[in-house]
């Protein structure tokens, strides 16, 4: 039986692990289980499940490359969707608690708190790749154009993960934890585009 | 080219038993995915599971000192209280400190209390508790943001010192917390200088209303709380009021402070209650009361600006924060 062909089964896996988290917190938020302080936990469980969805979209590639899982290709879309979705949700909790809905406020906060502005300059980059997912948007920018455009995601991690270590108080071990997954996964491209260049480039010899 | 070994149909699998040997896999990979994801999550997810195991401990009413908390002002319960706590030391998970500290020995204890003062002497727990205790309900404003109204039981610290006999040229008291990494394995990961260290000036250390608190809720303290006996200053951040004390130094100094160490630039000696000054990364205009969902204007020294305004006339608060 071949599994790594069955793209429905895939999707309906994915899907679901990627929803179970939000259905989780949203019970225990009901049953009135998230700690002392709700609001700050949901900032920051849906601020790393975002975390969490970019890094599953960026081990997408190095995944197939090295071990040839390539059926993962097809689930990429809806774990960047993933990050996302939880990135929606993050931004939610901070207009909704810490501005109070005052949006007028956000400029000002961006401009006053450096982590902010990181954070909402990450999240905005992730605006363009969700509206551009779809398969006729695909189609409309042209394969080579659209992938240019989604390398984006490299910066919104970097973005996402300086957000991170720039809020701690003084224990970076979650941040640096990210930070590494990130620069592994960042550098594994580099290393391989420096590899295509050499390989592509004519013998001295 | 023909294939000289063909599979014998015997050992073809039957339709039915492949569908469902597969059924049964992917039975097993949804079973096991959800677990896996379920599992993960919830290992990061808060588990305020807290005991209490504190003893009585008698007060004595106190008519002159009733709190001030306004109409719509609730006491923060002890799963609150006891369930979410700042204890580096311990964990900088604040709701994973209890879990963390249960262990923590706080018997025998002991606290120095000496430098510039006419009789140094160590008191112990027993010594401790001899002091006539008093229920004080103050609010406790975290500097993240976030606070609650608490119950503690203690006494004025003004009491202890006036025990050692201050000398004319002490000016500071320096307080230290107890350190013992074999205790406390997760500091290694709080990202502090540890042991931690706090510090008043003297005449704050001496108000009425800074406490050595030994218990909340008519109890004695939880360890993730500070026990066996903490300070209290209500209308600082509550990082002031440094938990597990061990040592009281008097100088005639200022001493150094274990945040304004780590980061002079967000965190000052003083560290008042003070909407009007903002953390460098936060607003302090407004706070999450505990058990609330809407937010809270912060009120100027903690809403005891009546009290001890006085102590800091003249300074100013945006330079000395």
């Amino acid at each position: 039986m071949n599994f790594s062909a069955d793209t429905r089964f895939h999707r309906q896996l994915f899907l679901f692990n990627g929803l179970l988290p939000a259905v989780l917190i949203l019970i225990d938020g009901w049953r009135g289980k998230l700690g002392a302080n709700p609001v700050e936990y949901v900032t920051r469980a849906t601020g790393v499940l975002t975390l969490v969805f970019l890094i599953l979209t960026l081990l997408v590639t190095p995944l197939r490359k090295i071990y040839g899982w390539n059926w993962l290709l097809k689930q990429r879309r809806l774990l960047g969707l993933y990050a996302f979705f939880y990135g929606v949700a993050h931004l939610l909790t901070y207009l909704a608690y810490d501005r109070d809905w005052q949006l007028q406020t956000v400029v000002g906060d961006v401009y006053k708190r450096p982590f902010i502005a990181l954070g909402m300059f990450s999240f905005l980059l992730m605006v363009p790749l969700a509206v551009t997912s779809t398969n006729a948007m695909i189609k409309k920018l042209g394969g080579p154009r659209w992938a240019q455009l989604h390398r984006l995601t490299y910066y919104t991690a970097i973005g996402g993960v300086l957000h991170y270590w720039a809020i701690v108080k003084s224990d970076v071990t979650y941040p640096f934890f990210f930070a590494v997954i990130v620069t592994l996964l960042l550098g594994w491209r580099v290393v391989m585009s420096i590899k295509k260049a050499r390989g592509a480039a004519p013998r001295a010899l | 080219m023909k294939d000289s070994s063909p599979i014998p149909s015997s050992e073809v699998t039957p339709e039915e038993t492949f569908l469902n040997r597969r059924f049964f896999m992917k039975s097993a990979i949804w079973a096991g995915s959800t677990l896996a994801t379920a599992g993960l999550y919830r290992s990061f997810s808060p588990r305020p599971e807290v005991e209490d195991t504190g003893t009585a401990i008698a007060t004595v009413a106190e008519p002159s000192l009733q709190t001030t908390l306004a109409a719509d002002e609730r006491v923060n319960s002890f799963t609150d209280i006891a369930g979410y706590n700042n204890y580096y030391e311990f964990s900088t998970d604040k709701s994973a400190v209890a879990a963390k500290a249960k262990d923590f020995v706080t018997d025998p204890w002991s606290v120095q209390v000496g430098g510039l003062v006419q009789k140094p002497r160590s008191f112990d727990l027993a010594d401790l508790l001899k002091f006539e205790s008093v229920e004080r309900t103050y609010r406790f404003r975290c500097v993240e943001g976030w606070s609650m109204v608490i119950p503690w039981v203690g006494f004025p610290l003004s009491k202890l010192l006036a025990m050692v006999e201050p000398l004319s040229a002490a000016t500071h008291v320096a307080f230290e917390t107890y350190y013992d990494i074999k205790q406390m394995p997760d500091s290694r990961y709080a990202g502090i200088d540890l042991p931690y260290v706090e510090g008043l000036r003297l005449d704050e250390a001496m108000h009425p209303l800074t406490l050595l608190a030994t218990g909340l809720y008519g109890k004695t303290l939880p360890n993730q709380n500070g026990a066996p006996v903490r300070l209290v200053v209500p209308w600082k951040y509550g990082f002031k009021s440094i938990k597990s004390v061990v040592k009281i130094t008097l100088m005639d100094r200022e001493p150094p402070t274990t945040w304004s160490l780590a980061n002079p630039g967000e965190y000052g000696f003083y560290s008042n209650v003070n909407p009007t000054v903002d953390h460098p990364r936060w607003s302090q205009a407004h706070e999450r009361r505990i058990g609330e969902m809407g937010s809270r204007p912060t009120l100027m020294f903690n809403g005891y600006a009546e009290q001890v305004a006085h102590l800091y006339a003249g300074m100013d608060l945006s330079a000395d924060f």
